[in-house]
């Protein structure tokens, strides 16, 4: 299976369904809630958008004016440091007025409802409001409140689709197409939003993805979204193209799912005799922040050949401006997006 | 006064289809069914065709809330303890049996244990010379096998069904849905279905030990359906009991998040759901209750987990459960006999069918009119139903609680 990897309306001739139909919109949506339901060239358009970005991010004045005089607000109700800064530079560098909410410490704790913060958000008139909180469908139950855009960066168990875009655009600028490729992802599964959004995104892609964890970190019925489930690590890697690990939560790995964190390296942990048996030029990724020792070894994390961690987070920021300024579009009139 | 419901089509306990008869009433009881025709002295009430049936008697709901009830055409509930405070004592349980008196006849269940904790025996004596007819566990299934075979043992000595809640609660901890493929997707924490069957198969080796009649309040899948159809082979002293929305909807009613498909035990696989179905038509399930639980939006307009769970079921029990009748899986006798006449012979009540000497508890339906369940005009005290726009059929047209129209 080709896919059509610029985003753009097909020519004649081509293949329909993984290619963007001939009239219809390039992102037909208002919010960004999660990969499911997205399109392949609806996830391809993002990714393709993102590729300025980084360009952008890489010269001395990163800044472009797109956002003007556009409020986003960072509505974070989970403690988060690496994604509230990557979608703050985000919002700043596309010239935005950013403001974050850290309402882990504030109004809610005083038992004001979620709907009633998402209500005074709006009323505030934000352009664009960015959204983490630690309840799967928390972030669907604001969106439907709200008059703008609204970008999960995070709904408990659920998904986090900006992960997955960042992950996926890593995997396309290094490794081309991502359709055929053998990606297994190893960790927390259960819990892990990240591994959601990457096994729709990555299916949806056309990847064949693996999973990999002790059985009581697996949750049931994964059969039916498309992944092949593992509980040896060693017959996970076998032959992949990209090795993408999960951070366990410490609260996990103490005897609730996980006997002790060195019983989990001895079993799960990516070391560089493990990832031998994958594919000599396998990516090594991690949404971070790792637990170095634990499902990681610092050899193969700082290893610049492999581990493409560093360049995750560079990834982040271009592919969440790419985000704010397509959600955007309508509302600030952009031409073709009515 | 004695009162004529003439011109109607009655539904006679034991029979399968319904008969025009004329059926008498004296004062708040039945006097006589007979296709005598109305006297003089008797004040005619002509039911123009109607079906005369039981007035719906609803074994566990969380509420009194009497417009959806007498929109259902329920006569009678019967109250989970699990109010605020806890039905826990006789005085609480004297209080609860007069609330909707004379119109609505709410009898109170005793809780099992003390705050329902699952720890302590309630004074269920006392409970029971103050009104309650049998004792329930709540929302939670009591834990420790050991107070567990006590409970029976007492309800047992005191003549007193047990209404159980069954899940095993160290698999449920924390769980808002069933695994399976819908609570993967949408990232909720799940428990396996097989824990309602552990909680069964414990309790049915307590029943085994105490000879106590436990009705289980909601079984909702197939394998607690299998061990309840062996249980009652051996002719244990079980029954049990399930609700519409465990028969006509599967956890695919959670996606997109909706709250007021969060129940308790949760909504499971379409598997289960049509071994509920199975379970009526072979008559291992004995009861259909509403669950009634209306929730307002402080409670349900919530992210999905910290949502409470129960659904608002009074106004729909009716119009759902006519769906058995009409695809066939039982008839009309029967469906009466899940509706009223086993709740009250469990909670033993001298009401519930249309027998000479019952209370003349009674409702009027019109079978065929159409009408759509929606959330935002229900006369209940909310509106949290996860049937929103269904269309349905069969609507209560009157209402008589001991002979007298509401």
């Amino acid at each position: 299976m080709t896919i059509d990897q610029t985003g753009s309306p097909p020519t004649t001739g081509q293949t329909a369904g993984h290619q963007f139909p001939a009239g219809s919109d390039a992102f037909p949506h208002r919010h960004l809630l999660g990969i499911a339901g997205l399109q392949p060239w609806e996830i391809l358009f993002l990714l393709k958008e993102a590729e300025q970005w980084v360009d952008l991010n890489r010269k001395s004045i990163k800044h472009s004016g797109r956002l003007d005089g556009l409020t986003v607000i960072n509505a974070f109700f989970e403690n988060s440091t690496r994604t509230l800064l990557s979608f703050e530079i985000a919002g700043k560098r596309m010239g935005a007025d950013v403001v974050n909410m850290h309402a882990a410490q504030s109004s809610v704790k005083k038992g004001e409802t979620l709907i009633d913060t998402a209500v005074t958000l709006n009323a505030m008139r934000a352009d664009a409001i960015v959204i983490r909180h630690a309840s799967s469908g928390a972030v669907q139950l604001i969106a439907d409140k709200v008059d703008c855009p609204v970008l999960n960066a995070g709904d408990g168990s659920h998904e986090h689709p900006t992960q997955a875009l960042l992950d996926a655009l890593t995997i396309q600028r290094r490794k081309g197409d991502i359709s055929g490729l053998t990606v297994t992802i190893c960790g927390d599964v259960m819990h892990s939003r990240v591994a959601r959004s990457n096994i729709y995104c990555l299916t949806t892609l056309g990847a064949k993805v693996r999973v990999c964890a002790p059985t009581s970190l697996l949750p049931t019925a994964l059969d039916r979204m498309n992944v092949e489930a593992f509980s040896n690590f060693d017959q996970a890697l076998e032959g992949a193209d990209v090795v993408m690990m999960l951070r366990l939560q410490s609260e996990r790995m103490n005897g609730d799912f996980i006997p002790s964190p060195r019983e989990f390296h001895h079993l799960y942990g990516l070391t560089r005799e493990r990832l031998a048996v994958a594919k000599p030029d396998a990516l090594v990724m991690h949404p971070g922040p790792m637990n170095r020792g634990v499902e990681i070894s610092s050899d193969i994390a700082d290893d610049p050949d492999r581990s493409t961690i560093t360049e995750q987070v560079e990834m982040g920021v271009a592919v969440r401006m790419a985000c704010l300024d397509v959600l955007t579009r309508r509302s600030r009139g952009v031409k073709g997006w009515s | 006064m004695k009162q004529i419901f003439s011109n109607a089509q009655v539904l006679i306990p034991g029979e399968k289809a319904t008969r025009p008869l004329n059926v008498v009433t004296d004062g708040d009881r039945i006097a006589s069914i007979s296709d005598q025709a109305p006297s003089q002295d008797q004040k005619n009430i002509d039911c123009k065709g109607a079906i005369l049936a039981p007035g719906i008697i609803d074994l566990g709901v969380f509420a009194i809330d009497k417009p959806a009830f007498h929109y259902g055409g329920v006569t009678r509930a019967a109250l989970m303890p699990d109010q605020s405070p806890v039905l826990d004592l006789p005085a609480m349980i004297k209080h609860n049996a007069s609330e909707g008196k004379p119109d609505l006849w709410s009898h109170p269940l005793a809780a099992a244990t003390k705050g329902l904790g699952g720890t302590e025996l309630a004074e269920i004596g006392l409970m029971k010379q103050a009104g309650a007819r049998a004792v329930a566990t709540g929302r939670n299934w009591i834990a420790d096998s050991g107070i567990m075979l006590k409970l029976l043992h007492y309800c047992r000595s005191l003549d007193m069904p047990v209404i159980v809640h069954s899940e095993d609660s160290g698999l449920t901890r924390g769980a808002v849905a069933t695994a399976g493929e819908t609570a993967t997707r949408l990232g909720l924490s799940s428990a396996p279905a097989s824990a309602e069957a552990l909680a069964i198969a414990r309790d049915i080796a307590l029943v085994r030990e105490s000879g106590a009649h436990v009705h289980f309040r909601q079984v909702t899948t197939a394998q607690g359906l299998d061990l309840i159809r062996q249980a009652k082979s051996d002719r244990l002293p079980v029954t049990c009991g399930v609700t519409p929305a465990h028969l006509f909807l599967s956890d695919i009613a959670i996606s997109d998040f909706r709250t007021f498909a969060k129940l308790s035990p949760p909504l499971r696989s379409e598997e289960d759901r049509l071994a509920c179905l199975e379970a009526i038509k072979d008559g291992t399930i004995d009861v259909i209750s509403s669950g009634h639980d209306p929730r307002g939006p402080e409670d349900k307009r919530l992210p999905f987990a910290e949502a409470e769970s129960g659904m608002a079921g009074a106004e729909t029990l009716l119009a759902l459960s006519l769906n058995l009748v009409r695809d066939g899986l039982i008839n009309l006798s029967r469906l009466f006999e899940l509706l009223s006449a086993t709740p009250a012979r469990i909670l033993g009540l001298e009401a519930g069918q249309i027998t000479k000497g019952f209370e003349a508890d009674l409702i009027l339906i019109d079978l065929e009119a159409p009408w759509q369940v929606d959330t935002r005009k229900m006369t209940a005290a909310a509106g949290n139903t996860p049937f929103d726009k269904l269309p349905v059929q069969g609507r209560v047209r009157a209402i008589y609680k001991g002979g007298k129209a509401l």
